[in-house]
């Protein structure tokens, strides 16, 4: 085994470890995944709530704040990742002080990600059935209790399958990031596998983000099936 | 047509919607009265705004304008928290039952208790009391997915009632049910009236269902409510069109007449035909054998049907009447005389539209 390991990737024994090694790559690549989903997950839960609840047959309809948080997330989705990564670069350094690194790669992937996944729990929501939001309406439930009670409960199932969904393309929006300074797998990929032609770096790589990208949709899958009746 | 201390009071409700540019006057100016302890029924084709109408008793649809008394409360007037806290004063079920689909049995029953102020061992006792009142009492662990229709509609039911309610409007509660399980679920509401004393409203387009339990009826047709009263009232001498062409698909007349004009035997048919709607006791009166005996008119029975509704029997037949002419007429004024609605009708003529 060791034997077939030196020979055939002999670039990734000599780049396993050290600062820019793999194991370095590979803790920065679930760094970044993990950090940023849990942000993204939580603002993208609540503007696909408000989403859900202010559109014109919601329980508080609110036609002009739907209109605005609307386009606001059509127009966020639609930048380019890789230029959204240039665009606020400065708002980046703001907030977490550099722009490179994993740590720099947050903000981006956040912003990035939050209204993507945000459109995701609005489509999951507005699945619920409208008839057990009127009945828990009619029972005098307060919008609130409705959201937490009937719309993430119901929703749940479909909010894990977009949530797994959302995770595995902030896995490869990673790779990119980490292309042009966020460190991680797609880093290593690029900066040590392609540009100094060292192909077995690169196919270790992404080898490395398709387990974690099959992991995620395993454990996903799992969730779903045991919620759903 | 409104009395005066109904526990729902409907005054003069306009339900407009605007849509497009265009306006829908789903509600029109309708005014009920329902007193406590009635099963009150609201028919009408679909479209005819019943939905929207009983939507209105718990504001779960703002009428337009007008006035909703339940309790003595004006609901239009009280505050958005206020009106949570009447809204669980009045069950709900509906025609696709509404159930949590991530909760079992037992959960969608507890769901509307989570705010009470009563204790887990209370709630738990509360709950299976409920399911056994409908009947469910061993289904507790199930998920409504496992249910069958009726099945789920009596877990509708019980979690209608957790709040202790004293109204349970039911939307078209059976008209996704097969007609063994609506007559079930019929039973249930017409027990439960009895035992709780609740008031309950039940809109529906099936005349069936509001025979075999309601003590009240209204009629609606387009936004506007055309009748009102009754059931033995609207059932025995229904005056507007509608609410006739109800009751005659209930009975089964309108069939038989259809049948009579289409199958072309009405040329062999002798003798005027007659309706016949009677209230009460008049069919221990042998009225064959009197038409026959008092004026020699025979009476051929092409038709008959015979119910109990509120504990009275209502009456409907068709009749071929042979004789003198005369005596015929004669005939019919004796019948009147009994308080048997009598109607002639020509059966050569085209259905009416």
């Amino acid at each position: 085994m060791t034997n077939f390991i030196n020979t055939y990737l002999p670039n990734v024994v000599a780049n396993w470890e050290g600062d820019n090694g793999f194991v370095v790559a590979i803790w920065q690549t679930l760094y970044m995944t993990f950090v940023s989903a849990i942000f993204a997950g939580i603002f993208g839960i609540i503007l696909g709530i408000l989403l859900v609840v202010t559109t014109d047959d919601g329980i508080t309809p609110h036609k002009t704040f739907y209109n605005i948080l609307d386009k606001l997330v059509n127009l966020f989705r639609s930048i380019p990742f890789v230029i959204l990564l240039a665009v606020i670069g400065p708002f980046t350094k703001l907030v977490v002080g550099q722009t490179i690194g994993p740590k720099g790669a947050l903000v981006p992937l956040i912003i990035g990600t939050a209204p993507f996944f945000a459109r995701q729990v609005q489509l999951a929501l507005v699945e619920v059935d409208h008839g057990v939001i009127e009945a828990a309406e009619a029972m005098g439930l307060s919008p609130m209790k409705i959201i937490f009670r009937v719309y993430l409960k119901e929703g749940l199932p479909e909010l894990i399958r977009s949530g797994t969904f959302t995770t595995i393309s902030l896995i490869g929006l990673t790779a990119m990031a980490g292309a042009v300074g966020g460190g991680g797998l797609g880093n290593m990929a690029i900066a040590v596998g392609y540009q100094r032609f060292e192909n077995d770096v690169t196919i270790v790589s992404m080898i490395f983000i398709l387990i974690l990208v099959f992991v995620i949709q395993g454990i996903g899958d799992l969730l779903v099936r045991k919620l759903e009746h | 047509m409104v009395e005066k201390g109904g526990i729902i009071q409907l005054k003069n409700i306009d339900v407009t919607f605007h849509n497009e540019g265009k306006t829908i006057e789903a509600v029109k100016n309708v005014s009920i009265n329902v007193n406590k302890g009635d099963i009150f029924g609201v028919i009408g084709y679909s479209g005819a705004g019943k939905s929207t109408l009983v939507r209105v008793i718990n504001l779960l649809q703002k009428p337009t304008s007008g006035e909703v008394i339940v309790n003595d409360k004006s609901l239009t007037k009280l505050s958005v928290k206020d009106l949570r806290k009447e809204r669980k004063n009045i069950g709900m079920i509906f025609q696709h039952f509404n159930l949590m689909r991530s909760l079992t049995v037992f959960g969608n029953v507890d769901f509307p208790l989570r705010d009470s102020k009563l204790s887990k061992q209370e709630r738990k006792e509360k709950v299976d009391k409920l399911l056994k009142l409908v009947g469910l009492d061993d289904r507790a662990n199930n998920y409504p997915s496992q249910l069958s229709g009726g099945q789920k509609q009596r877990v509708a039911i019980a979690r209608a009632l957790a709040s202790d309610p004293e109204i349970l409007i039911s939307d078209e509660a059976t008209s996704a049910l097969d007609p063994k399980t609506t007559t079930e679920i019929l039973k249930l509401l017409g027990r439960l009236n009895k035992e709780l004393g609740i008031t309950i409203v039940i809109i529906t387009h099936e005349m069936d269902a509001i025979k075999q339990i309601c003590n009240r009826v209204a009629v609606m047709e387009d936004g506007a409510l055309i009748e009102e009263g009754d059931l033995l009232t609207i059932f025995g001498s229904p005056k507007k069109k509608l609410t006739k062409d109800f009751v005659d698909t209930s009975t089964q007349i309108s069939s038989v007449l259809d049948e009579i004009k289409e199958s072309g035997i009405a040329g062999s048919i002798s003798g005027r035909l007659v309706e016949l709607n009677y209230i009460g006791n008049v069919t221990n009166e042998p009225l064959v054998v009197g038409l026959y005996k008092k004026f020699d008119v025979e009476a051929n029975i092409l038709f008959s049907n015979i119910e109990r509704l509120q504990g009275t029997t209502v009456g409907i037949m068709l009749f071929a009447l042979t004789g003198d002419d005369d005596k015929v007429s004669e005939a019919i004024k004796y019948l009147n005389s009994l308080n048997v609605n009598v109607k002639e009708i020509d059966i050569t003529e085209s259905k009416e539209a």
